[in-house]
């Protein structure tokens, strides 16, 4: 890991890690939960003057950002997590990691336990290109937004937006808002929330909460 | 304040070591966890830097368990150079062109903090084995002591590695509003099994050297060097890795084209650890090495908290930095992490790294960039979010 302490990892922050922090109010304490080169937390401290932390895998991302003077440790969001205290966090941000992880459901409700908010991002294996060529060719599609074939991707539960919006439903958690977005995060107002979203947005970006009579307790793994 | 006008009040004649001391503990004795009061007493100590206006630049560097208070420069008792030069001095992470760093020798310890081979005032012998236990925590006590004899309120940042790690981290427990920020390297909440047996073997073999005399040698005009020596070696093999070990000796011979069929030095490795043993003996009290490594073995703080490490950092005003080193099988990623868990589930400010490196446990005392780097990168972030207040 050679970069430059003196740099600032936001010089150049991803679009769709700005469209994450829109969500976030300013003053927040923040958990960033696989934070990479720790660049909307660093953005986060900037503009919204946010109390940041963050989890990531790597040790390059993590050595990256505590050179940066980011708090961050390194660890993993399947088994880290359980050692968060309860609403620690008023937000916690999972960008484009759920499909990552060994168990979806149950990082979803540790998430959801830890911060009051959730702001997470998932890629749509819904989207009409990826059905496109399923259907046309019979194999493992690749596109520009899955650009990994199957063997070597890092992504072992792909979910399409629909899928995503049911599991929220069925563990009584709020989406309290939704955009449907390209890979780079761009936003795609017209395809709103429903079945178009579904099919064409690339990336669905989620604000969730969890209402206050829910119990907080994540379900047993299925 | 210049500090350099205070020192040297306590200790004269021929006990008086080179550097700083402060006879702490006059009025009030320090209590320590065995129930025994201690005073006065005598702190050694260096200071490199200088202390700004406002106090806001204090680094505690805490010593391993053989280490001293000169930690850069030239050692003026060993005319060698300090053991953590990479980390301290003009321009390094801890840069005293900036930071004001203090750095006492531990209380136990044989490099003129009061220890067992100190005189003990009432009998006018060594103290021997009649220097009551120590442990980490009254170490600490000491040092607390020592910073507010400097006029000291607020560290800025308290640091260490092995032992010195230990101490930092009971700084943060015990002096929570006291320290701004903590870098515990190569570190554990408590000590394992594993420590313990192989901090017993050079117990065993000092107390089974015929010139150990009971702890009292040194009115027997002697001292226990095979057994020091070999408790030394047998701690030097923990402090490296196989892979750094192989590196540097692998099998070769030592002077010699071919093996002896005898029990003489044959293996370059053979020849390293007995030198390392022979000149430890030159350098390191016996009954010290005893006393110092009985504090790392009672270090608990896990116990400290009723089982629950994370309620020793509940509502702690600190930053942490945990660093740990992949070829470190003595304090292992694994018990670092466990200190970071616990900091996490008391939502505690925790940044952690591991850092890579094959060199073993020494790596904190090494040429390691990604550990400076973090270190740098750290200070910085502890710097932005400084303040003197305490609560």
């Amino acid at each position: 890991m050679t970069s430059d302490p003196n740099s600032t990892p936001s010089s150049d922050i991803r679009i769709d890690l700005l469209l994450i922090a829109d969500l976030i109010e300013p003053g927040s304490r923040v958990l960033d939960v696989g934070c990479g080169d720790g660049s909307l937390l660093h953005h986060l401290a900037q503009a919204k003057k946010a109390d940041g932390r963050g989890i990531e895998l790597s040790q390059a991302g993590v050595n990256a950002c505590v050179a940066h003077g980011l708090s961050v440790v390194q660890g993993d969001a399947d088994t880290d997590l359980v050692n968060y205290p309860t609403a620690a966090f008023d937000y916690v941000v999972l960008s484009q990691t759920l499909q990552q992880v060994r168990h979806p459901r149950d990082v979803l409700c540790e998430l959801l336990r830890i911060g009051r908010r959730v702001v997470i991002s998932i890629p749509n294996f819904g989207h009409w290109k990826v059905r496109w060529k399923l259907a046309l060719t019979g194999r493992m599609p690749v596109t520009e937004a899955l650009n990994r074939q199957w063997y070597d991707t890092p992504n072992s539960h792909f979910c399409t937006i629909k899928d995503f919006v049911i599991l929220c439903a069925d563990l009584g958690i709020q989406i309290e808002r939704q955009n449907s977005t390209d890979m780079q995060g761009r936003r795609m107002p017209i395809v709103g929330a429903g079945s178009l979203a579904n099919l064409f947005s690339e990336q669905g970006v989620f604000l969730l909460s969890r209402p206050a009579d829910h119990s907080s307790t994540a379900p047993g793994a299925g | 304040m210049d500090s350099t006008q205070r020192h040297d009040e306590a200790v004269s004649g021929p006990e008086a070591p080179a550097g700083q001391t402060a006879l702490l503990g006059v009025e009030t004795p320090l209590t320590l966890d065995c129930g025994v009061e201690l005073g006065p007493f005598t702190v050694a100590y260096e200071t490199y830097g200088k202390l700004n206006e406002d106090r806001s630049n204090v680094i505690l560097a805490c010593h391993a368990l053989t280490g001293d208070q000169f930690v850069t420069g030239t050692n003026p008792i060993s005319g060698k150079p300090g053991w953590w030069p990479l980390m301290i001095g003009p321009g390094q992470p801890f840069d005293t062109d900036r930071y004001f760093v203090v750095c006492a020798n531990v209380l136990g310890g044989c490099m003129g903090t009061t220890g067992p081979k100190s005189i003990d005032p009432k009998t006018g012998k060594p103290y021997g084995l009649s220097f009551p236990v120590i442990t980490i925590k009254d170490m600490v006590r000491a040092q607390a002591m020592l910073l507010d004899y400097l006029g000291i309120q607020k560290i800025f940042c308290v640091s260490g590695g092995s032992m010195g790690g230990m101490q930092a981290l009971q700084w943060t427990v015990t002096y929570s509003d006291r320290v701004h920020s903590a870098i515990p390297m190569g570190s554990a909440a408590h000590h394992t099994a594993q420590n313990i047996a192989l901090h017993e073997v050079g117990r065993q073999a000092i107390m089974g050297d015929p010139d150990w005399h009971g702890g009292d040698y040194l009115s027997h005009n002697t001292i226990p060097r095979a057994g020091l020596s070999v408790a030394r070696m047998a701690a030097h093999i923990s402090y490296l890795s196989e892979a750094a070990m192989h590196r540097k000796f692998g099998r070769q011979l030592q002077d010699r084209d071919t093996i002896s069929y005898g029990f003489g030095a044959d293996f370059q490795v053979e020849s390293y650890l007995r030198h390392q043993g022979t000149i430890f003996v030159e350098r390191f009290d016996a009954n010290s090495y005893l006393y110092l490594t009985r504090a790392m073995d009672y270090f608990d703080l896990i116990s400290e908290f009723q089982g629950v490490l994370g309620d020793a950092f509940k509502h702690s005003p600190t930053r942490f930095c945990i660093i740990s080193f992949t070829g470190d099988w003595l304090f292992p990623t694994s018990v670092n992490r466990t200190i970071v868990h616990a900091l996490n589930a008391a939502a505690a400010n925790v940044s952690f790294v591991e850092v890579e490196s094959d060199k073993g446990h020494d790596a904190f005392l090494l040429d390691e960039p990604e550990m400076f780097e973090t270190i740098r990168g750290f200070l910085k972030g502890a710097a932005e979010h400084w303040s003197g207040d305490t609560p």
